[in-house]
């Protein structure tokens, strides 16, 4: 997957310039707004080339465009920028080698809580981050939750966007069980599942293994009756009444779910959604592309709308995306140009078009993007535009740590979850084993 | 004349050089022709296994050199419910697809030792579960065994013999023998091809004889065919105990340890806590677990092999 870039800059640049003059502007004109800031003074090395690793696209535009916006970088800078493409399952670990061998790329855009693991072999980016921020309106919640180190405003990781994962439903569905749009309480939550399944089109969320749709809907079940993992002070606080009432609440909410949910993995709610099989889940929104680009499935894709999870005993929807986050190493011989490299790539020039290629997969760290022409693409997209606007991510409401992205690896609220929904366990043996279990990923080295 | 050939001519007294000299050396060759295989084995085999063991002493995390904490991780996983399941089920998947792998394959390879029209043909044909990479077919059998899109379920819905999809992989039990089951369809082919092996070299003549003196079909089975393929059968047990305790793809593929890590295997729960989780420590720690019962299975073939004296050319007890 790797290429130089510098060998393919003329026809990355001409790509980019054919599609924006091919499709009228392939890329709409967006409005966004920046305020004046100086730029931090980052005088580039001389001979300086970089090496970045950053995940695979979800869409070709993706790596397009992110290509062509290196290939900019090396026209104006000279510096040449050779970005590898890996795949999801191996940047963790490709991370974990380097930042441990001290060699390889300069820079890396992982996932998540990756600066936070590395942070003492990172170069610290709060001068990009502050002009960036100040220039664009300012960092979103999350952003700030993944980008800065716990309790300082020292940023170690620049976040360039976020994928969540709200209910996805059939509109057709719900009308005919009495509603117009999935209610926002618990008890109004759980009555349209019951409706949905005694008119045969039930609902399905995922309590199997799955990183991202296992982890989102446990995660959302715990937090929106309160309850959480661990406290600020990352002390194991599972054991909680509001974990609880939350598993006490699953008990009524699990048989009205189709069957085989505690089997399913990632992939299949999309399936059944795909198939009718459930018409009403929670996904990203490659569920709505793939509906949508696919012609058989066209009519579900019409027929589909996104709302965010019910709030529930919270003021507003808990939901953690998934974040991307860019680091530098302090390995790098050329400090400099790796941050003015990341500060280039989130310049509007670069980043809007970026933004647009990627459809909404992935959604703004800061807050001037929200006007981004992507948002007004697609009505059905527009929900995601504010995933980055949370207060919640994956480990609230401790510090960002390998304990907190090891126990979502571990699936341990899921796993507590899916033990009272099966019946194995009730409600207080299910949080008792999940507190047991967070100890050990907790316990203070 | 003779004499004088023989004074005249001399084997020359050849001045050898040091090179050739120690070539001739017997120690030098020993450790020279040994040491690629050594070496091979160090690196590849010891160093890892080493390495690993000593992990499990240790609290490593990925991302972070750990430090010795001796049985601190053995400790932990004492009083872990999920390992004593993983355990449990590593056991009982082994022991139950074991007997289901060597009743069926040992059936299969008497059917085949047969004469067969297309006896070769039919041969080949059975291998291919075998023969399949071992993710394709786990793959194959996670779509079979899908809670809405199984094959199974749909059948039997389309015949009207059941209203609802089966519950192959949702909970505990039906997920453990539905693992079970692949493993065994995947490992008949390895036991039968190596049975029929074993039954090939048995002597016709002691059929004849035994044939002569009157013996049925089963007393034919049992005292001639069943004494004459323990041996084989002792190693391919073995080996075939040794691969099904280890496995790890079919498991990962189809249930990934779920429902609830009900059937995690030792090798997957190693492979969850170390890699996804973080814990290489702890990881290792369940890795090491497993050396006991594989070193169980490995002197069992070597003592149940070592009984047959006849083997060495010596008389059976």
């Amino acid at each position: 997957m790797s290429n130089i870039i510098t060998r393919r800059s003329i026809l990355g640049a001409g790509v980019g310039a054919t599609a924006l003059a091919a499709g009228g502007g392939a890329f709409a004109q967006s409005n966004i707004q920046t305020a004046a800031a100086a730029p931090p003074n980052l005088p580039i090395e001389s001979g300086a080339t970089l090496r970045m690793l950053r995940p695979v696209r979800f869409v070709q535009p993706d790596e397009e465009v992110f290509r062509a916006n290196c290939a900019r970088f090396t026209q104006q800078t000279g510096v040449q920028v050779r970005v590898d493409f890996v795949g999801w399952e191996d940047i963790t670990q490709q991370t974990a080698v380097t930042a441990n061998t001290g060699a390889g790329p300069d820079l890396i855009i992982g996932f998540n809580e990756a600066p936070h693991i590395y942070a003492d072999k990172l170069v610290e980016l709060s001068d990009v981050a502050e002009y960036i921020g100040k220039k664009y309106g300012g960092w979103l919640n999350l952003a700030q939750r993944y980008g800065k180190r716990h309790g300082t405003n020292n940023w170690i990781g620049l976040p360039f966007g976020a994928s969540g994962g709200p209910l996805v439903w059939r509109k057709s569905a719900l009308n005919a069980a009495g509603f117009q749009a999935p209610p926002d309480d618990h008890a109004g939550f759980l009555d349209l599942c019951r409706k949905l399944k005694a008119a045969n089109k039930p609902a399905g969320f995922a309590l199997g293994n799955a990183v991202g749709d296992g982890n989102g809907f446990a995660n959302w079940l715990i937090w929106s009756h309160g309850g959480y993992l661990v406290d600020e002070d990352n002390n194991v606080a599972i054991n909680s009444p509001n974990t609880i009432a939350a598993l006490n609440y699953l008990k009524d909410l699990y048989p009205t779910f189709v069957p085989g949910t505690i089997a399913w993995g990632d992939i299949s709610n999309n399936r059944a959604y795909a198939a009718n099989e459930v018409w009403l889940t929670a996904n990203g929104v490659s569920l709505y592309f793939a509906l949508k680009n696919d012609p058989a499935t066209r009519p579900i894709a019409e027929d589909t709308e996104h709302t965010l999870l019910p709030k529930g005993r919270l003021d507003a929807s808990p939901m953690a995306g998934l974040t991307l986050n860019a680091m530098v190493f302090k390995h790098s011989r050329f400090p400099n140009a790796s941050k003015a490299l990341l500060a280039f790539l989130l310049e509007k020039e670069q980043y809007d078009p970026w933004l647009q290629a990627n459809l909404g997969y992935w959604s703004q760290p800061l807050d001037a993007y929200s006007t981004s022409a992507v948002w007004d693409s697609d009505p059905k997209v527009r929900i995601f535009k504010d995933v980055m606007r949370t207060n919640f991510y994956i480990g609230y409401k401790g510090p960002i740590s390998q304990a907190s992205a090891a126990a979502n690896a571990d699936y341990i609220m899921v796993q507590m979850c899916a033990q009272v929904a099966s019946g194995q366990a009730t409600p207080e043996a299910a949080a008792r084993e999940a507190e047991r279990r967070a100890a050990r990923f907790f316990r203070r080295r | 004349m003779s004499v004088t050939a023989a004074e005249t001519w001399r084997p020359r007294a050849t001045q050898q050089g040091w090179l050739s000299r120690l070539f001739d050396n017997k120690a030098f060759l020993i450790v020279m022709c040994l040491a690629p295989a050594i070496g091979l084995l160090m690196v590849f085999l010891t160093y890892p296994l080493g390495l690993g063991v000593w992990l499990a002493f240790t609290d490593t995390t990925i991302g972070q050199r750990g430090i010795y904490v001796g049985l601190e991780n053995f400790e932990f996983l004492f009083g872990d419910p999920i390992f004593w399941n993983a355990i449990f089920f590593s056991v009982f998947y082994t022991g139950v697809a074991t007997v289901g792998k060597f009743g069926l394959g040992l059936w299969l390879a008497l059917l085949l030792n047969n004469h067969l029209p297309f006896k070769s043909f039919l041969r080949a044909i059975i291998l291919l579960p075998w023969i399949v990479p071992t993710v394709l077919s786990a793959i194959a059998f996670w779509w079979i065994y899908d809670p809405q899109f199984s094959i199974i379920s749909w059948v039997f819905i389309e015949l009207g013999l059941r209203e609802t999809n089966i519950d192959f992989i949702n909970t505990a039990w039906p997920a453990r023998w539905s693992l079970i089951a692949a493993n065994i369809w995947r490992g008949i082919p390895f036991v039968a091809i190596s049975l029929l092996a074993g039954l090939q070299t048995i002597s016709p003549s002691l059929y004849e004889a035994a044939m002569l003196d009157g013996a049925t079909a089963w007393q034919r089975f049992r005292f001639v065919t069943f004494p004459m393929l323990l041996p084989i059968l002792a190693i391919v047990m073995t080996f075939s105990i040794i691969f099904t305790f280890t496995d790890f793809q079919l498991v990962y593929a189809i249930t990934r340890g779920g429902p609830v890590n009900s059937t995690h295997l030792l090798a997957t729960l190693a492979f969850q806590r170390g890699i996804p989780g973080g814990q290489l420590g702890e990881g290792a720690a369940i890795a090491v677990a497993m050396i006991p019962f594989l070193v169980f299975a490995t002197l069992f073939s070597y003592f149940a092999l070592a009984r047959r004296k006849w083997q060495q050319g010596e008389s059976n007890d």
